[in-house]
């Protein structure tokens, strides 16, 4: 089911780009020029970190939000709204609570204005080939997560879409269920019993990507870009197991990994740089605890990714998240889809709690300038106190606002392990009071 | 009885006044003003209702009941109408809400029963002599006392549709208007089913409070409980008192086990969440609806109807449509809109001003404020009795599952009663000891509004964790420091929930209980309240506006700068799980 040419296209993406406002007026950009064609018959998979504006685009070919520049196309025409024969699926589900199985699939038919008669005919059938029968009356809070996303699937499939959109459909799902719902799917797919053309997947799940789609397009971050495309050419059904599957999937690890070595200069950090570093929240527990394990047998000092992941039971965008922490730390580095711990992640493994704490705020100061500016600033004021809105409305001039939440409650908790300083929450206050 | 003020989605409103809320005042002011320069400007004579005389003969009661139960319906509907379309613009649209939120917050505020003084004269004036303008006022008066919460509600439920849902229904091609139907007021309703509920209660008191009233030269006599009540005041009848309180009793179950029982339980479907939580409420009335056949047949063509209805193609104006690709709102749009609020503003200003300055001075002003404060003086006092009174009980109530389980019920009952009819009671007391009416009036505030207090106290120490329970007892807390440290943080957020539609409603109760009479005997508590109803009774409505006006404002600045910070900080800080 590979890319067809001479075949017209479904989809046509040229130079896309979306950017959405920031706290401070200026524009943030998520998605950079992007292209993208999807042909009939194939199974396209849409591969990147979070915040790699991935589920944008998605959007964008639903309909749901417009480009901010460039062309997006539906069978030649641009998209302004939904376009008609693109169906979405929703990785919450987004069922309707008050309305059965039955009546939730047949919410999309109604819309469409089509006959009592003809609709139940077709609600049941969807209902029948995604495996539902005998559930049609029951209302979504009774199911479990799977069937909940069987509705899902039926839902998008009754109104026979040429084009499936799925925002990680698997992922709100427990291992195992998420295994069966792919593999039916695909099984589905395969036999052509299901009333599509073709499916577009967002994942951020390498080893799902590599299972299902017929080509990957692996998304580099900040602003979203497409970084690399990769064709699989493995027949289904595919086997992890199968060295070529694990091949492909330690080539894309490595890919992903690949683009955060050039940019770590000494002063500048992974994302974005000097103050306006975007910090991803990682308790301070977990960084030690996973230091702990790099520098433990079997790894010691250095872990292959995929299998860190595995072990840890990690999905691949947890681990880089992570690994990045430490990167950002100076405690580990990544290269090559590997997890090196450094020297001062060697030693901290081996301190104690109060030796650890004075490591990791000297780290803190050094490497995260936020959080040397806050300490200094606390130093420099003869009250030794400041308000969070000081430090806010800094971080708001170079990220989103819910970006600057999830740096503010960053800086807060890993400034508290360090001892670095103090954090009423009530008054929003950093202070000196009782660090030491 | 109970005048809701449980919205409590909308405490979390901004919680200091600001310009809006100004703005917000001066039209719901100036709105009075020009309803009642309108009635004085048409001359007609108000002749007094031809209407059947009401008998206290209690073989009447039912036909009476059955009467204010209509009223209370019609309200009701009209309610629920009013809510849909009110909250429906409010969240749709930036501008309108800019003016409507604030709006609906000083309506809040502004006490049912002076609504009702304009109300009278103008439905009087739209049908002169006849019966129906008097019921309409009546009905007007109860939809003044249940509308503002519902519609808080709603437009709090439709600010906060979850985004996938929404996303959902533009990529299934939805039209605006099933979106709508299909997802807005199904997401809304719990909260809607809720705050009607409290609204239904609070609709008691003032249904029964406003079939007898006089404003000026004109009485309003409709038949129904409230005006047995008044009659049996005026004849000193406490049998007849009685009489009227079993039947109110009776209705009230009635209404509870026919009406409401089963829509909460039909209700639950719309619950959103997506796991299937203990016990679903029942109802044997909706139970033998889904199990008859018959009956369930009966239902049928509504539901047809219904999805008849909610399937019409359509769609808003393509002007109105906000658009994906839609840029930044517009500068000029926006200014032009400023401008017509503050014309309009401007306007109402100078209205109310004028009118209020030909006949009333800076003493009068004074004046009002002066029992204002006193005003306030009671219902702190008698908020903090109550407070006293229940918390402990309601604690003890909470902890024991099995009581807990048989007096919520009858707490929640007494606070749908409407107190008011057992006022006659305590007045009759009141005379025949001879007390001081400035103090033992006071009681009758919080006589139907003190419940809600000792029910979310009970609900709150009935969700109170057990572990945490186990854990204090565990590291033996107890006295004075197991109430600071461990019930009291942990009911806080209940209790405060509870304090607040107390304090609302006694507000409101003020009216009616800081007057009071026996027979020939009146009795009057200097107040707020009481300035209000003697001015309501003489027809002088440049000092029912005043009196109304600084209730507004009292209301209005004490729910801001008390109640709402405790919400907010029992909300973020106390909530447990």
């Amino acid at each position: 089911m590979l890319d067809q040419p001479g075949k017209t296209s479904l989809i046509d993406i040229r130079g896309v780009c979306r950017s959405f406002p920031k706290g401070s007026g200026e524009d943030l950009l998520v998605l950079e020029k992007v292209d993208l064609t999807i042909h009939s018959g194939e199974i396209v998979g849409l591969l990147g970190r979070s915040g790699s504006g991935k589920s944008t685009l998605l959007r964008i070919i639903a309909g749901l939000i417009a480009p901010s520049s460039g062309d997006a196309k539906c069978r030649g025409e641009t998209i302004q709204g939904p376009p008609n024969g693109v169906a979405l699926v929703f990785q919450s589900f987004a069922l309707f609570p008050w309305l059965t199985v039955l009546q939730n699939v047949e919410l999309g038919l109604e819309a469409l204005g089509i006959d009592a008669p003809e609709r139940r005919k077709r609600a049941l059938a969807a209902i029948d080939l995604i495996g539902l029968d005998g559930f049609e009356s029951a209302y979504p809070k009774e199911l479990s997560g799977g069937m909940r996303q069987r509705v899902g699937f039926a839902r998008a499939l009754v109104v026979h879409p040429d084009l499936l959109l799925m925002d990680e459909p698997f992922s709100a799902l427990d291992v195992l269920t998420a295994e069966t719902l792919r593999t039916d799917l695909v099984d589905l797919w395969i036999e052509g019993r299901l009333p599509i053309k073709s499916v577009l997947m967002v994942t951020h799940n390498i080893e799902e990507a590599v299972l299902m789609c017929d080509r990957i397009l692996v998304f580099s971050s900040k602003p979203g870009r497409v970084a690399a495309e990769i064709k699989v050419d493995l027949p289904h059904p595919r086997n992890r197991l199968d060295p070529v599957f694990r091949q492909l999937v330690d080539h894309i690890y490595a890919r992903m990994t690949q683009r955060a070595e050039p940019r770590v200069p000494a002063v500048e950090g992974i994302h974005g740089t000097g103050v306006g570093m975007v910090l991803r929240h990682v308790s301070s527990n977990v960084l030690s605890g996973l230091i702990e394990t790099l520098a433990a047998p079997p790894y010691d000092g250095r872990a292959d990714l995929p299998v860190l992941a595995n072990s840890l039971q990690l999905e691949a965008d947890e681990i880089f998240h992570l690994g990045e922490s430490l990167q950002l730390l100076r405690f580990a580095q990544l290269s090559e889809g590997d997890l090196v711990l450094t020297e001062a992640g060697m030693r901290f493994a081996h301190l104690e709690t109060d030796a650890r704490k004075r490591l990791f705020a000297e780290h803190l100061v050094t490497y995260v300038p936020v959080m040397g500016l806050i300490r200094r600033v606390l130093d420099e004021r003869p009250s030794h106190t400041a308000p969070e809105a000081r430090f806010r409305n800094e971080l708001e001039d170079y990220m989103a606002e819910d970006q600057a939440d999830d740096t503010l409650k960053t800086i807060v908790s890993w400034g508290r392990y360090a001892e670095l300083f103090a954090y009423d929450e009530q008054s929003e206050t950093f202070s000196l009071e009782n660090p030491h | 009885m109970d005048f809701r003020i449980i919205r409590v989605p909308a405490l979390e409103q901004a919680l200091r006044p600001n310009i809006w809320d100004l703005v917000a005042l001066i039209l719901v002011i100036g709105a009075m003003v020009l309803i009642v320069y309108g009635g004085e400007q048409t001359t007609l004579p108000l002749s007094s209702l031809d209407v059947a005389p009401v008998s206290l003969d209690p073989v009447h009661l039912p036909l009476y009941a059955l009467r204010t139960t209509l009223r209370m319906l019609l309200a009701i509907v009209c309610s629920i109408v009013f809510t849909f379309i009110y909250a429906a613009l409010a969240a749709k649209s930036r501008r309108a809400e800019m003016v409507l939120i604030p709006l609906l917050d000083i309506l809040q505020s502004v006490p049912i029963l002076g609504f009702l003084t304009f109300t009278v004269v103008f439905f009087m004036n739209l049908f002169p002599g006849n019966v129906l303008g008097a019921e309409l006022a009546c009905v007007f008066a109860i939809f003044t006392s249940q509308a503002w919460n519902m519609t808080f509600s709603m437009y709090q439920s439709l600010r906060n549709v979850p985004k996938d849902l929404e996303e959902a229904t533009q990529s299934f091609h939805l039209s605006l208007w099933q979106r709508f139907w299909r997802l807005d007021v199904p997401f809304a309703m719990p909260g809607l089913i809720w705050n009607t509920m409290m609204s239904m209660s609070g609709g008691w008191f003032f249904v029964v409070a406003s079939e007898a009233i006089t404003v000026g030269n004109t009485t309003v006599t409709l038949p129904g409980i409230g005006s047995y009540v008044a009659l049996g005041i005026e004849k000193q009848n406490l049998a007849a008192i009685g009489y009227a309180i079993l039947t109110m009793l009776f209705v009230i179950i009635a209404y509870d086990q026919l009406v409401f029982r089963p829509v909460i339980a039909w209700a639950d479907k719309f619950r959103f969440e997506q796991t299937a939580s203990g016990d679903p409420p029942t109802s044997w009335m909706l139970d033998l609806f889904r199990r008859t056949r018959a009956l369930r047949a009966l239902t049928l063509p509504f539901a047809a109807l219904n999805r008849a209805f909610s399937n019409l193609r359509i769609n808003w104006p393509a002007g109105l449509k906000a658009t994906a690709k839609s840029g930044p709102p517009s500068r000029l749009v926006d200014a032009i809109w400023f401008a017509l609020i503050a014309i309009g503003t401007g306007y109402a200003a100078l209205r109310a001003y004028q009118y209020l300055s030909a006949s009333l001075g800076l003493s009068d002003v004074l004046a009002a404020l002066g029992y204002g404060v006193l005003t306030l003086l009671r219902v702190v006092v008698l908020i903090a009795f109550a407070t006293l009174i229940w918390v402990p009980i309601g604690v003890w109530i909470g902890l024991r599952a099995k009581l807990a389980e048989r007096i919520q019920p009858l707490a929640q009952f007494l606070a749908a009663f409407p107190a008011n009819l057992a006022f006659p009671v305590f007045v009759s007391l009141i005379v025949h000891y001879g007390l001081n009416a400035n103090i033992w009036l006071s009681p009758l505030m919080i006589l139907g509004t003190q419940w809600y207090i000792l029910f979310n106290v009970i609900a709150g120490a009935s969700a109170f964790p057990t572990d945490l329970r186990e854990a204090a007892s565990s590291f033996h807390l107890k006295g004075w420091r197991w109430w600071i440290k461990v019930v009291l943080p942990g009911i806080f957020p209940y209790y405060i929930t509870g304090a607040i539609t107390a304090s609302g409603g006694s507000w409101n109760a003020s009216i009616v209980a800081e007057v009071a009479s026996w027979g020939d005997t009146h009795l009057t508590a200097a107040g707020l309240g009481a300035y209000i109803a003697k001015a309501t009774e003489a027809g002088d409505f440049p000092r029912v506006v005043l009196g109304i006006s600084v209730m507004c404002i009292l209301v209005t600045l004490f729910n801001r700068l008390l109640w709402r910070p405790l919400y907010a900080f029992g909300e973020r800080r106390l909530r447990l799980g």
